[in-house]
């Protein structure tokens, strides 16, 4: 038993014609961890999980699934399972034989394959529907017989792409907790593929987050959502942000005025853009930027205020509703952005 | 799965009744009214007459008069087709040679529409266009190319015999095999475009689903890619062996004379014999025959509907 990661991807590019989908990605995922990729459409996640269930081949660089190299393996011999975005469930069998397919590839005997489905279907909360066909299964019971046959097989790896795109608002939530929690009881590595921000978030122990078919960062949920590493990040998860400027003497100078300028290696005089998350806008009676409420949005639990600086930008501000008063439209507020709360960025990076 | 409420019934509009009249019409102008008259024949008895059988309905002997020759109707052609040997072996030889053709057209069409299905999507239709291009040309001129290729003195023997091969030519002209042949070759298209729409509509994520979940390409083929066609055989095999089963054409080209089918029953009983009642007693019970496997697959058709 090594402690090498389960899957291990090294420089990996891809081509399709002239559209560069992958270029040079590496990334590595550890054993029972629970992974995202995250981007907008077209940023290259699916491929890359294509590549690792082997319906596509890389033009450079190799996967290694628990420290076996992966290239010229076909889908049938990866230790590896996906849970279709379509969810793909075969139309001309039933629940039981949907999920008892990869058991039976398995050449299982028929009291295990009947107590292994038995078992998944325990697993996913989705009993009695056994003899059904998928069309016969709303969206949200297809998600699970999906799920259930894509584990069926024992995966040590389990890639899901969009897991919970096709499900309404309310389902979705719910489906992210259970997701964990299977996750954790079985010890599988999981690796989703999503564009929601909040999915990854809420879901995964850390982020890989794909621009353009380039890794941007890949980090913790927290780590990624307080220290974004480009500016494409930090604008990507969550709301943020961002003031255009340049550094004078340990100052942000900007048309909004004066700021500390958070810790930076960047020369004096250097553009960026100082980027702020709302929450970390404080409003002050001391030294800060004066505006104008220009909305205000009760979300229940946080209020988030617009708020028109005298220069004309917009900065978003949100608040906890039990914080002090309530700002009404047309209030004059002061705010202040301490020099910790900041980061900058230029316009590349 | 939701019911849909009761609708009411509504009154046709005349332009929808004009929709349903019309093909209405035409099957009972053009399939109907000609079946009724090829029943009332096949329930006639043969005559030295023109036309060859009685009783002749005439609308000038009144009502008493047609009263009379319907009671003069009767099921002797039927029941001489069941005891003529020649007929009873014409239904099943033609029900083997069509069955054999529809199989191997099957067998035959299957790997086509499959790889005409996989090919990329631009090249699609100018594929499937090759493989109904003999189709613009006549189909007696495809069925007397074949005479020339089968042939004792035919281009295959010939080939054949200068390669040395063989030193006297192969006996296939005028063989069931030769009808076989012909079969397969003419009504390949009717089995090969239903299977390329069957198999070309498949969702491609299911196949990538079976080889994921660890089936190799062959159990993919077998599991997901054939189940998933059923639609498109069952199309297929109903729609070469109907009319392989009474093919007159064919049979009578490259059949030799013992190849009995039973569209050459019926053309010798209505042309040679003068027997229209027997022919077309023959003929309906062919219809009867064939009628089977059409309400079997429009059974099949409902369900899979209904699901």
């Amino acid at each position: 038993m090594t402690d090498a990661p389960l899957l291990s991807i090294k420089g990996v590019s891809k081509r399709f014609g002239a559209v560069t989908a992958l270029d040079d990605v590496s990334l590595e995922v550890a054993r029972g961890e629970f992974f995202a990729l995250l981007g907008p459409s077209g940023c290259g996640k699916t491929t890359l999980m294509r590549l690792v269930a082997g319906f596509e081949a890389p033009d450079a660089g190799r996967i290694e699934i628990a420290g076996e190299d992966m290239s010229g393996a076909p889908p049938h011999r990866r230790p590896v399972n996906l849970m279709f975005q379509s969810y793909a469930l075969f139309p001309h069998l039933s629940v039981f034989e949907n999920i008892a397919f990869g058991l039976r590839r398995q050449g299982k005997d028929k009291p295990a394959i009947l107590a292994r489905v038995a078992e998944l279907l325990e697993i996913v909360k989705l009993t009695g529907v056994e003899k059904r066909r998928p069309d016969q299964l709303s969206g949200g019971q297809k998600q699970r017989v999906a799920l259930a046959r894509a584990l069926a097989p024992g995966p040590r790896l389990l890639l899901l792409d969009e897991p919970l795109g096709a499900l309404d608002r309310q389902l979705r939530e719910e489906t992210q907790f259970q997701l964990k929690e299977i996750q954790r009881k079985l010890q599988t590595s999981f690796v989703v593929v999503t564009h929601d921000q909040d999915e990854a978030l809420a879901m995964a122990d850390r982020i890989a987050v794909m621009r353009a078919g380039r890794i941007e960062q890949i980090g913790a949920p927290a780590e990624i959502y307080e220290r974004p590493a480009t500016r494409f990040v930090a604008s990507f998860i969550g709301q943020m942000n961002f003031l255009p400027g340049r550094i004078e003497d340990g100052l942000f100078v900007g048309a909004f005025g004066r700021l500390p300028a958070p810790p930076t290696n960047l020369p004096d005089g250097a553009k960026a853009a100082l980027a702020v998350r709302p929450e970390r806008v404080a409003p002050t009676t001391d030294d800060g930027l004066d505006g104008i409420v220009e909305d205000v949005a009760f979300r229940g639990e946080i209020i988030h205020i617009r708020v028109r600086l005298a220069s004309g930008e917009i900065l978003r501000v949100s608040r906890g509703a039990d914080q002090g008063a309530r700002a009404s439209i047309g209030d004059r507020m002061r705010l202040a952005i301490a020099a910790d709360a900041a980061q900058l960025f230029t316009d590349e990076r | 799965m939701t019911d849909s409420p009761p609708r009411e019934p509504r009154r046709l509009t005349r332009g929808e009744w004009l929709v349903i009249a019309a093909p209405a019409a035409w099957i009972a102008l053009f399939f109907l009214a000609p079946f009724a008259l090829i029943v009332k024949i096949s329930l006639s008895r043969p005559a030295q007459a023109r036309p060859p059988y009685e009783p002749v309905f005439d609308l000038a002997s009144g009502v008493a008069g047609l009263l009379e020759k319907i009671s003069q109707l009767g099921f002797d052609a039927y029941r001489g087709l069941a005891e003529d040997t020649l007929y009873l072996d014409s239904y099943l030889s033609s029900l083997t040679t069509a069955g054999i053709a529809t199989l191997v057209a099957l067998v035959a069409a299957y790997p086509f529409a499959l790889a005409i299905a996989r090919a990329p999507q631009k090249w699609r239709p100018i594929l499937i266009g090759f493989a109904v291009a003999p189709f613009w040309t006549s189909f007696l001129i495809r069925v007397y190319a074949w005479i020339a290729l089968l042939k004792d003195e035919g281009i295959i023997n010939h080939a054949l015999m200068s390669l040395g091969v063989i030193d006297a030519p192969l006996p296939m002209f005028a063989t069931r095999g030769a009808v076989i042949v012909g079969i397969v070759y003419s009504y390949l298209p009717f089995m090969l475009l239903p299977l390329y729409a069957a198999i070309e509509g498949q969702d491609p994520s299911l196949r990538e689903a079976a080889a994921d979940l660890g089936a190799s390409p062959r159990q993919v083929f077998l599991r997901v890619t054939l189940p998933l066609s059923k639609r498109g055989i069952v199309a297929g095999v109903l729609l070469v062996f109907i009319p392989a089963v009474g093919e007159f054409v064919i049979p009578d080209l490259l059949g030799g004379s013992d190849t009995l089918m039973i569209g050459r029953s019926l053309w010798n009983d209505f042309f040679a014999n003068r027997d229209w009642p027997a022919a077309s007693a023959a003929a309906v019970a062919l219809l009867a025959l064939l009628l089977v496997p059409i309400l079997l697959y429009e059974r099949a058709q409902t369900r899979e509907g209904r699901r």
